[in-house]
């Protein structure tokens, strides 16, 4: 205790953390019943946090290139001590990254978080999920197996399908007309360089956001006197709490990796046939499923430009709840919003069921 | 006074239009280089435009195969009554490599389960378009596969 405030007192005399000793003090999170929601924001983070480590020990040794992508990958399983280990925990935490990161969006929506003043809370979030999704797409070429070339040929060719700059977007992303290992050189660049930096600077935004508003408090407290409102301080009550989430996330990920290692699969050959049973990681799933089941033709349009068109709007509309949903009379509850969110959340759980059989 | 004033004001607006087209122009400069940059080279590559896709020997009837024809892939199928076709393999849907499936005597995509009949018409699932046909001539003991 005495080191600490001598600590503290050194840092004293040369910065005034005051401001810090006071906003450490005052912070606090609401508790409820629906308070175990909140956890998933950091739980989310962390998994970030373990991909940053785990991604930066397997660029010690992963080379990209026609002959090295899936050569150094199978070196880092089979050669490189822990290699399988890190590995393993990279591809288990992605998914779970994602899993998390959907979980912490459907709570915020379902909690109505996003109202005002946290609109922009929502849309930085919105674009932290978006890249996440982008994070683990240009990641999953990297080892430049089958089944990697062959979601990439289908995912790249989904944004060719977008009307006017789908063509040349997908040329860009495709580093040539054709999924080669040139487009390994770009994705590589952009799952190491450009994404983490975009990501830090926007989870650095929301972060900000959400320390700057504090966290949101439940719907039902609106007319609640303050004084009948439970809160617990965010140091070190939460935080202790998170970091017991945190460990038991880090255990369950070593099982996952460690029972159940990730394969790597065979090496993509692009004069191939796509093998039977071939399907996208379980998160791009229900659209995948969803384009199966679009006929070749509608309303005079292709199939496939009339399912990217409505994913596209889907997602562009729930991007902007904020303002659709502001539209609702103050103070009132909008039911719509929960109608529209079980209906988003069972198409995604039926259609990735049915993907999955 | 309020003429000045004014165009103190309309001179000041002159400048922020200037610098702001400024500012934009310079943006312009810098990104477009940048974007032009990300465009691929167009690469005037000469594609074949016949190939040998395999030898007579190594086909049986109700038998496909995916070969290479310049930089696609391309499938070659014994029919189930001894005709040589072939196609290109790339699916009109998202651009997937098709295989033939000789227990439905059909060529089937494996990604979104297309179906293209052996004249390579699409029949069921969600292909927009029939695959392209190519022309088969045996010379000797050579396939030779050609795109007119």
């Amino acid at each position: 205790m005495n080191n600490e405030s001598k600590l503290m007192r050194w840092f004293n005399k040369r910065y005034d953390l005051s401001p810090f000793e006071h906003f450490a003090k005052e912070k606090k999170v609401p508790d409820f019943k629906g308070s175990f929601w909140y956890y998933f924001g950091g739980v989310s983070l962390f998994l970030f946090i373990v991909q940053v480590v785990t991604g930066i020990l397997l660029l010690m040794y992963y080379q990209p290139g026609a002959q090295t992508a899936y050569e150094s990958v199978r070196f880092i399983v089979t050669k490189v001590e822990f290699g399988w280990l890190i590995r393993s925990i990279h591809s288990w935490s992605a998914n779970l990254m994602i899993l998390s990161v959907f979980i912490h969006m459907f709570s915020v929506y379902f909690t109505k978080a996003f109202r005002t003043p946290r609109e922009l809370t929502w849309y930085s979030g919105f674009l932290l999920m978006s890249l996440t999704l982008v994070f683990g797409f240009s990641g999953y070429l990297l080892p430049w197996n089958t089944l990697s070339y062959f979601a990439t040929k289908v995912g790249t060719e989904i944004v060719g399908v977008v009307p006017v700059v789908g063509i040349p977007l997908m040329e860009i992303l495709r580093n040539g007309s054709d999924v080669t290992t040139a487009t390994l050189t770009r994705f590589f660049g952009l799952h190491v360089a450009v994404l983490p930096a975009v990501f830090t600077v926007v989870l650095g935004i929301h972060l900000l956001f959400i320390q700057v508003q504090g966290i949101s408090e439940p719907e039902s407290w609106k007319d609640i006197p303050e004084s009948k409102k439970n809160h617990i301080p965010f140091f070190p009550n939460f935080v202790l709490r998170d970091v017991l989430l945190w460990l038991i996330v880090l255990n369950v990920l070593a099982i996952l990796a460690v029972y159940f290692p990730w394969e790597l699969g065979h090496k993509a050959d692009p004069f191939a046939s796509a093998p039977a049973g071939i399907k996208p990681e379980w998160y791009f799933l229900f659209m995948f499923e969803s384009l199966k089941f679009l006929p070749s033709k509608f309303l005079g349009l292709d199939g496939e430009v009339v399912g990217v068109m409505f994913f596209g709007l889907a997602g562009l509309l729930w991007f902007l709840i904020p303002l659709w949903d502001s539209r609702t009379p103050k103070g009132s509850r909008n039911k719509i919003i929960n109608y529209v969110g079980i209906a988003v959340v069972l198409y995604i759980i039926i259609l990735t069921t049915i993907g999955a059989r | 006074m309020n003429v000045s004033g004014n165009e103190k004001m309309s001179r000041r607006t002159f400048l922020d239009y200037l610098m702001g087209f400024g500012l934009l122009a310079w943006l312009g400069a810098v990104l477009y280089p940048i974007v032009e940059y990300l465009k691929v080279p167009k690469q005037t590559e000469a594609a074949p435009s016949s190939v040998v896709a395999g030898l007579t020997k190594d086909f049986k009837p109700n038998e496909g195969k995916v070969f290479r024809f310049g930089n696609e892939p391309a499938i070659l199928i014994d029919t189930p009554d001894g005709k040589l076709k072939a196609f290109s393999a790339v699916c009109t849907h998202l651009q997937c490599t098709v295989q033939y499936r000789p227990d439905m005597e059909k060529i089937w995509c494996a990604c979104h389960g297309g179906v293209y009949d052996l004249n390579g018409r699409n029949i069921a699932g969600p292909p927009p378009r029939p695959l392209q046909e190519y022309k088969v001539v045996v010379k000797g003991d050579d396939i030779i596969v050609s795109k007119s």
